[in-house]
């Protein structure tokens, strides 16, 4: 099984050279520790700034310089800001190519819910709805089931939507999955998970086709 | 050259009244109109209703305003960090509308640029989207989404001019240059106001145009909301 850090490490394979990048708030974040350093790839936060580098060192921080989880950050040479219009105009204009988010719960038509829990936690969508709605492709970084032990990826999702139909592909604790026409196709596993594990904590319909390859991180 | 400068804040805030509605420039506490919101605090309006990304936390920003129940509608993307805030909404004293974030920005710059609407696709397919109008443009879907009406527009500038032209810092430019011009008067403050010909033309983010009054706020605190940092090898 994955932690949040193992996740981290999956999902940045799948960032590209040449890829510019959004990163949701929580495990999402840390993907940028482990992106490859032989490929180009720049780092957009959606309050304003293009080339995102780590934390300043203790005494450097910069009150005017933030991410979106409003953590003090760096930039790196070639960095640029911008207004929170034109973040969005780079969004929605689909000039980012890879959005990757967390979420309460998935569902296998590729719904997708992370902002709110009615009459209990309502903290807002924040950019997210902008994100899904617009990205080409968008990768959810979660845990497989919440903390009750139910299970996030689910045949549909019962917490009010962010978007519809636009998760492609999920990274979570146990699995590696693709939101396809048919359901999520399992196509890799964590560490010592058996696709039974995977089974027992999916709601949604699951397709195994064929030997289901242990991840490699 | 139009002279837009005012003495002070008070100066600045002339004709505020109870339930008008505000724009607020800021993301989370970077960026935000700190002397402006200070001297909404003291003037003790009511019944306000503000268009802001975020609301403060508890004890700084609009979480000042919000402690005072000086506010009766909120128009923000993300409020989570506040407690006095999520207290208020869940027990029903406060109505709060939540939009996303990149609609906030665009319903703030239709405003400022003359559009008396947009289509956006986000937000299409949930609760966001129920009740307007959506359409659909080459196969995908749209929800109509109308400009912000506001009376006064509250805006932080780094550096700006007599003439009313600003420059921006960091990420703390954020929702303040859409925000410029789309209210009835818009209120920028700045952390130096130089005089006027020492900006360079090519630098200017937003020509004063779009700014009616502005001012040099007396002190600003920029509180952080999470201070990360890494330690030196």
């Amino acid at each position: 099984m994955l932690d949040k850090t193992g996740i981290a490490k999956r999902i940045a394979k799948e960032v590209k050279d040449g890829y510019y990048v959004n990163l949701g708030i929580g495990i999402p974040t840390l993907v940028a520790n482990y992106v490859r350093d032989d490929i180009q790839v720049e780092f957009q936060s959606e309050n304003g700034v293009l080339g995102m580098g780590p934390f300043p060192f203790e005494g450097e921080e910069d009150a005017d310089i933030i991410n979106a989880g409003k953590q003090t950050i760096t930039t790196l040479p070639g960095a640029s800001f911008f207004d929170s219009a034109m973040s969005f105009s780079m969004i929605r204009g689909q000039h980012v190519h890879l959005t990757i988010l967390g979420a309460m719960e998935v569902a296998e038509n590729g719904d997708i819910a992370n902002w709110k829990i009615p009459g209990k936690m309502v903290k807002g969508m924040g950019g997210a709805m902008d994100l899904v709605a617009s990205a080409e492709n968008i990768i959810v970084a979660m845990m497989h089931t919440n903390k009750a032990g139910e299970s996030k990826l689910l045949k549909r999702c019962s917490l009010p939507l962010t978007g519809v139909g636009c998760v492609k592909k999920v990274v979570t604790n146990l699995a590696v999955l693709e939101v396809t026409d048919k359901g999520f196709k399992l196509l890799e596993r964590a560490p010592g998970i058996s696709v039974e594990d995977i089974k027992k904590a999916t709601e949604g319909t699951l397709i195994v086709e064929g030997d289901i390859p242990e991840m490699s991180l | 050259m139009i002279n837009k400068k005012v003495a002070n804040v008070s100066e600045a805030l002339i004709g505020v009244q109870d339930n008008m509605t505000f724009m607020l420039g800021g993301f989370g506490l970077c960026g935000i109109p700190e002397n402006s919101i200070n001297e909404l605090v003291k003037l003790n309006l009511k019944g306000l209703t503000c268009i802001s990304n975020n609301a403060g936390v508890d004890d700084f920003g609009l979480g000042l305003l919000l402690h005072k129940k000086q506010i009766k509608k909120m128009i923000s993307s993300y409020v989570g960090e506040n407690d006095e805030f999520e207290r208020q909404m869940l027990s029903g004293e406060l109505d709060v509308e939540l939009i996303p974030q990149g609609t906030l920005a665009e319903r703030c710059r239709a405003a400022q640029s003359g559009f008396p609407a947009i289509y956006t696709p986000a937000g299409y397919g949930t609760e966001v989207a129920e009740g307007k109008e959506t359409r659909e443009f080459d196969g995908k879907m749209y929800v109509l989404e109308h400009a912000f009406k506001a009376d006064f527009a509250f805006v932080k500038a780094w550096k700006g001019d007599a003439a009313g032209n600003l420059i921006f810092k960091g990420t703390a430019r954020n929702f303040n240059p859409a925000m410029c011009g789309a209210a009835k008067i818009t209120v920028a403050e700045v952390e130096e106001l130089v005089p006027v010909g020492t900006l360079d033309p090519n630098q200017i983010h937003i020509p004063g145009i779009f700014v009616q009054r502005i001012f040099q706020g007396e002190t600003y605190e920029k509180r952080i909301e999470q201070r990360t940092v890494r330690q030196r090898d």
